[in-house]
């Protein structure tokens, strides 16, 4: 079983961050792993993306055309990847920063307010951690618990910061249950 | 060692410290920089010592230089500036010299673009310098064997006392992977009073050590060139790595393919043999000294209708491929170099039309 996601954003919204931590804690829990991210002549505020592969074997191709799950954190990455999703699959949307939803009826839609959420929390730069949380208690891809820690351990060096993204990855747990 | 979890590039540099490098000298290049940016934070902590050269030709000096004194050392870029360090390789091994050159490829010729490529396979196997040398070449197929293989280099470029090439892609090099790093490497080079300029003082023999490349003599160039021959030969009765996929079946057709394009092939294989088209693979892990005799064998199998070459390249492995399956089998190329990776659906159609 390989499940893939693809993380879209613009530059400078950590989702080249929120991928790894999803990988990390995937790893963790035994899974066969690959961080793959998008490396062209990019710039900050340009798009950003990177696919997670997950699988129970190893992975032979890492080159994901059409992935499991996408998570979009603004209008392009929608736009742009909507229609390579698999059937299926959960299409998770920013609507701080999207303003539409999918016109895809063969999947299922995740509308979350990351951005709002995460200033509520305490910092809009929490946006990628409300984003990862809500789309991993969507997905149940990984432990939540096990998640948790990893962001910990991600914001070891910087202690001041992980009661703000505790908290930010709480209310995303919370607001895909609600979503 | 618990699995770490490790973009290809900072994972090269950590294993050339578990290997005891304590020399690296670079200059940056898209996309093996993380090498260098990982290295300058934690080659100082390991008592090592990070320069930055001017340019790749002055890199590749620095590395003959610490490599004549006997230091192990290594550098890390990408194509156009292994070309500029080409000189300094080919002098290398003339003079016989231990160094760890690691190739994350970019797509060429010329400036080229940054994105994974394997346009370099004929510069990293058939010379790449000038004058009659080769380098030991592996090309890992993920971070862990580029971790295993760059720890291996060193290793093997005392044993051989000559240069050995990490040919990787811009997709190793930038990919996170789960990573286990084998022991550190304890071994420390027993010979080298033999040949070093490592200092007087700092050994036993009274000899002078001479590190050159320079032989006016004409026997004395032979003799030299006879050496590193004898060295090529051994490196080929001792060295030659491979895998092959799935070739306990009567396949029909025999993929060749290294690197990251033979994990999209492995992926092919997988979903071919779900359709009951069995095709095997045969994967090169040391491109120089080349699976001769392997790749001959897995053609010659009865149920082998047609060997498939498929690269990253214009067709550069294939002529290899050719050499090595004379004439028993059909050999066909696949390959594409901007930049794209092929897909595994596109491998697949590949295949079909061979059938």
């Amino acid at each position: 079983m390989q499940t893939e996601i693809k993380f879209a954003g613009f530059g400078g919204q950590g989702i080249l961050l929120s991928a790894k931590l999803l990988a990390y804690a995937a790893m963790k829990q035994g899974y066969f792993v690959a961080w793959v991210p998008s490396y062209g002549p990019e710039m900050r505020g340009g798009t950003a993306y990177c696919t997670v592969v997950i699988s129970d074997k190893l992975i032979g191709s890492p080159i994901i055309k059409n992935p499991t799950h996408l998570v979009a954190m603004n209008l392009p990455s929608l736009e742009k990847f909507e229609n390579d999703v698999k059937p299926g699959g959960i299409i998770f949307i920013n609507s701080s920063l999207i303003p539409v939803t999918s016109k895809r009826t063969d999947v299922t839609q995740l509308v979350v307010p990351v951005n709002d959420i995460a200033i509520k929390a305490g910092s809009v730069r929490a946006a990628n951690i409300v984003a990862l949380s809500a789309f991993a208690a969507k997905s149940n891809l990984v432990d939540m618990d096990l998640l948790k820690e990893c962001v910990k351990e991600e914001f070891a060096a910087k202690a001041k910061i992980i009661p703000l993204n505790m908290e930010a990855f709480d209310q995303g747990v919370k607001s895909a249950l609600t979503a | 060692m618990a699995k770490v979890l490790m973009k290809g590039n900072e994972a090269i540099g950590e294993a050339a410290i578990r290997a005891g490098c304590k020399n690296y000298f670079a200059y940056p290049i898209t996309p093996q920089s993380e090498v260098a940016e990982y290295l300058v934070k934690r080659l100082p902590e390991e008592g090592g010592v990070f320069l930055q050269g001017e340019s790749e030709v002055a890199v590749g000096y620095m590395i003959f230089g610490a490599a004549g004194a006997g230091e192990r050392v290594m550098t890390t870029s990408s194509s156009p500036g292994i070309s500029l360090m080409s000189e300094a390789l080919s002098y290398i091994a003339a003079a016989q010299c231990p160094a760890v050159f690691v190739n994350i490829v970019r797509g060429g010729p010329g400036l080229g673009g940054i994105l994974p490529s394997q346009g370099d396979y004929f510069q990293a196997t058939k010379g790449g310098g000038h004058g009659d040398y080769h380098l030991l070449v592996m090309a890992p197929d993920g971070v862990q064997e580029a971790v295993e293989m760059t720890m291996l280099a060193f290793t093997l470029a005392e044993k051989y006392r000559g240069p050995v090439m990490i040919m990787g892609d811009g997709l190793i090099g930038q990919m996170m992977e789960p990573v286990e790093f084998p022991d550190d490497l304890k071994t420390e080079p027993t010979n080298k009073d033999d040949w070093a300029t490592n200092g007087m003082d700092t050994r036993k023999s009274k000899k002078r050590n001479l590190v050159k490349s320079l032989f006016l003599d004409p026997a004395a160039l032979n003799d030299n060139n006879l050496a590193l021959k004898a060295k090529y030969e051994q490196m080929k009765k001792e060295e030659v790595r491979f895998e092959l996929y799935n070739s306990d079946t009567d396949y029909q057709v025999l993929i060749t393919s290294y690197g990251t394009m033979s994990r999209v092939c492995r992926t092919a294989i997988d979903m071919l043999k779900e359709e009951g088209i069995e095709v095997a693979m045969l994967r090169p892990k040391t491109l120089f000294p080349f699976p001769e005799k392997a790749v001959f064998d897995a053609a010659a199998k009865d149920s082998c209708k047609a060997v498939i070459s498929i690269e990253m390249s214009m067709g550069q492995m294939v002529e290899d491929v050719e050499r090595c399956v004379k004439g028993q089998r059909p050999v066909e190329f696949y390959g594409e170099c901007g930049g794209d990776i092929p897909s595994p659906e596109k491998i697949i159609d590949i295949i079909k039309g061979l059938l």
